[in-house]
């Protein structure tokens, strides 16, 4: 039977008052929100905090997606079925409902938040990927104001963000651009299970050619890796087969998988390359769809 | 921590660890041992319940959690003697063999045919995606839920 250590536990009524929580319990205290990864690693006892700091209750204040002209914004208790769920939302970024598709299940999508997932910085989890892919900033609050962080200075290694002891994620804000569009594409085991590999891409045009282009790949390295050097490499190209081959083989040679019961280094480097050629293309696909509309 | 759940309509109140699952405390404190504690990893689904009506893995929400919220468990699913289109359907359809993943099974399909009545059996994979049936491979289940499906509605008139 796994049973967390023992703790104490709290239930947050507002932002602030986690915020006052956090700082009043010290180090030994942790936020849980959707608690679908940190209940599973206090049962085996890779986390043992002394006090749980519940902000279940501040999905009213941080359960939002507020799609405006120039930015999204998404509040960090955003369930991933909301996500999943919210047609505004995938209209401007269709990558959330690829990912959302296939991470986890139906009952623990009903729980697991946004911010919870980011916080968590697996390097294999799926909506980190998304985030890198979409040049999200992270909004982090804490008793002295908040500060506005992007993906890169969020992750900070595995496991770890930028997110101090008595800080607390609030909210997601993407950028957006127009005419652009995004995809994700997943190759793991068995439905629901974590990626062998995934890739998060996004595309934006300027006529013929590609204005910008970003790609997130996870379970491949310590972090999740955005590659700019795809960016580069992309700008200013048309966006045809030449382009996705050469986006492919930057992204196999610029990643670090390892060898492990998902697959080889050299099967998930081949997956890091065919999984960007075909997010890449997709993305492409549907900026297309849309100037055609 | 005194912790306050409504659970299938009735106010259950108890005093308990902070560290108590909430899959515990249905089955030991409160004795509906309907609903199944399988894997507690959250990956097989046995011990799904609908929390405020919709499912979740009740191995993974602790007790304290989910004070002052709505919890309805298998035992909640016959009503005055007349079972659920849901369980008359896993009866008709052979939806269970052993019966350890059909506590689960039953809440997710429940929750299903509540928000989309005539699913697709695309529909139905997805939702039970994330429940493990070691028995039936998957397909009977699949008929089940669309028995109900078919049959539900008249068989909820009958019983009005």
């Amino acid at each position: 039977m796994q049973v967390p250590a023992p703790f104490e536990y709290a239930r947050a009524t507002s932002v602030d008052h986690a915020i006052a929580l956090l700082e009043r319990l010290g180090d030994e205290a942790r936020v849980v929100a959707g608690g679908h990864s940190l209940l599973p690693m206090m049962k085996l006892r890779l986390a043992n905090p002394e006090y749980l700091v519940d902000i279940n209750d501040l999905h009213d204040e941080l359960g939002y997606v507020a799609v405006e002209e120039r930015e999204v914004r998404i509040g960090a208790m955003t369930r991933h079925r909301e996500l999943l769920e919210n047609d505004e939302l995938n209209a401007v970024f269709p990558i959330f409902r690829d990912a959302e598709r296939v991470i986890a299940d139906v009952p623990v999508r009903n729980r697991g938040t946004l911010g919870g997932a980011l916080c968590q910085a697996d390097p294999s989890e799926d909506l980190s990927s998304v985030c890198t892919t979409l040049d999200a900033r992270c909004v982090i609050r804490g008793s002295a104001g908040e500060r506005v962080v992007s993906m890169d200075d969020f992750h900070r290694g595995p496991y770890q963000t930028a997110v101090g002891q008595a800080e607390v994620l609030t909210e997601v804000r993407i950028p957006v651009r127009e005419p652009g569009s995004s995809a994700y594409t997943k190759v793991d085991r068995r439905a629901g299970d974590w990626a062998v590999v995934a890739v998060g891409a996004a595309v934006w045009l300027d006529g013929e050619v590609i204005a910008d282009a970003r790609v997130g790949l996870a379970a491949v390295g310590p972090n999740t890796t955005g590659i700019p050097e795809i960016s580069e490499a992309l700008r200013g190209r048309r966006p045809d087969e030449e382009a996705w081959r050469v986006a492919g083989e930057i992204a196999a040679r610029s990643c670090t998988p390892v060898t492990d019961g998902r697959g080889t280094e050299d099967y998930k480097r081949h997956l890091a390359d065919e999984l960007t050629r075909r997010t890449l293309r997709t993305a492409a696909r549907r900026v297309a769809e849309q100037v055609g509309r | 921590m005194r912790v306050s759940i409504t659970v299938n309509g009735e106010l259950a109140t108890r005093e308990v660890e902070a560290r108590l699952l909430l899959v515990h405390f249905l089955r030991e404190e409160l004795g509906l041992t309907g609903t199944h504690w399988g894997c507690d990893t959250s990956n097989c689904g046995a011990c799904v319940v609908l929390y405020d009506g919709e499912p979740v893995k009740s191995c993974t929400v602790l007790a304290a959690m989910a004070d002052g919220h709505e919890v309805r468990t298998v035992e909640d699913l016959e009503r005055e003697g007349v079972l659920d289109p849901v369980q008359q359907g896993f009866m008709e359809c052979h939806g269970l063999q052993c019966g350890f993943c059909t506590p689960g099974m039953l809440m997710s399909a429940r929750a299903l045919l509540d928000r989309d009545p005539r699913p697709s059996d695309h529909a139905v994979r997805e939702a039970i995606s994330g429940q493990i049936c070691r028995c039936t491979g998957y397909a009977s289940i699949v008929r089940s839920v669309q028995w109900a499906a078919e049959h539900g509605q008249h068989q909820q008139q009958e019983l009005a």
